[in-house]
């Protein structure tokens, strides 16, 4: 048992939390670059990595919610009130949601237009939705628009965060430090 | 009874007729690599006349001929890339035409042909076996045919990177016509 003082989240979660980070703000660009290019090799070749770091985005998701379940999740700062720690948890529930929702949409979307998703070039994962053309363009318009969500949501998890360490100074952002005290 | 066995002698010496292939029953798919991964397209609108009394396949003869516009792939992106120049050039070529120039039998129901295929204006010589079975009225071939993309031009410029989509494309057809 940790101590019940300990103020950090538990070192796997702390690295899964900085990787998954930056894989997210890369997939998202690399996203939106897809999104702006006409057809052409380098579209293709974009899509084929995006997919992977959408799938592995899924994996360490995977792997996060295990150790977040079996370690200890450090309390919110005492000064935030009930309201406040409830929005806190709500905006948190949102991000996992959407960590999941986003690349099982694109997934869905791909398996939709009749293209089968690939891991890396190794694993040919299953179709889950049947091809059908009409329903991969509303697919994509839902991959999309849980993607500006995603946005939205993980602006406001990076504002909050800035908010505690600059205008609260509680040192709410150790919680996801590596290393030091 | 002299007519009746110039009528009989005509009759046997006539080549069998051409039938129109029956559209609705038939299918001409293709599948292709694209970065390793297999993608499913279709030639949905074609046409042609086949002849082919398996018990004679050296009379045999088909004369296909391929709306390019009728290509369909898994998105419409895709639908619109391959109508422009740099794939088939729908404006210029619009049709793809493949003409049988000889049928041999492999034994049973399996034939194989030789044949010209035209796409994209180039001509190639073409050959493949193929199985030929009876469905009620309906005579249906089916089998397989390799082609390479690029000896047809089909992708040019940065779309003849065989990395991105490979050369070999596999045209699987599946014709039926009216015949015995």
């Amino acid at each position: 048992m940790k101590p019940a003082n300990n103020p950090r989240y538990a070192v796997p979660l702390v690295v899964l939390h900085w990787v998954m980070a930056l894989l997210i703000v890369v997939a998202f660009a690399v996203g939106l670059k897809i999104w702006s290019l006409p057809l052409s090799p380098l579209r293709l070749k974009l899509i084929l990595s995006h997919k992977s770091a959408g799938l592995t985005i899924l994996l360490l998701l995977a792997l996060r919610l295990l150790t977040r379940a079996a370690t200890r999740v450090p309390p919110l700062p005492a000064h935030m009130s009930a309201g406040e720690q409830r929005l806190a948890h709500l905006g948190h529930l949102a991000l996992y949601a959407l960590m999941l929702a986003v690349p099982l949409s694109g997934w869905a979307m791909s398996s939709a237009y009749g293209i089968p998703v690939v891991f890396f070039g190794i694993a040919h994962l299953p179709d889950w939705v049947a091809a059908d053309p009409a329903l991969a363009e509303n697919l994509k318009w839902l991959h999309r628009g849980l993607n500006l969500l995603l946005a939205l949501t993980v602006s406001g998890h990076v504002l909050f965060a800035l908010k505690h360490h600059f205008l609260d100074r509680d040192g709410m952002l150790h919680r996801m430090r590596l290393g030091g005290s | 009874m002299k007519l009746t066995l110039a009528a009989w002698l005509l009759l046997a010496a006539t080549p069998l007729f051409a039938a129109p292939v029956d559209s609705g029953a038939s299918r001409i798919d293709f599948t292709l690599k694209q970065m390793d991964i297999p993608m499913q397209g279709q030639f949905k609108r074609f046409s042609g006349d086949i002849v082919l009394d398996p018990g004679k396949p050296a009379q045999g003869k088909a004369d296909l001929t391929i709306q390019i516009a009728g290509i369909s792939l898994p998105t419409s992106d895709a639908n619109a890339q391959v109508q422009r120049p740099e794939w088939f050039n729908a404006a210029r070529y619009p049709t793809a035409r493949f003409v049988t120039t000889s049928i041999k039998p492999l034994g049973g129901n399996h034939f194989q042909f030789n044949g010209k295929l035209t796409i994209k204006g180039i001509t190639r010589d073409v050959s493949a076996p193929f199985v030929v079975n009876r469905q009620g009225a309906l005579t249906v071939a089916d089998g397989a045919l390799a082609v390479s993309r690029l000896s047809f031009k089909v992708g040019e410029g940065d779309w003849a990177d065989t990395d991105t989509v490979a050369d070999t494309v596999l045209i699987k057809f599946h014709v039926a016509f009216p015949g015995k």
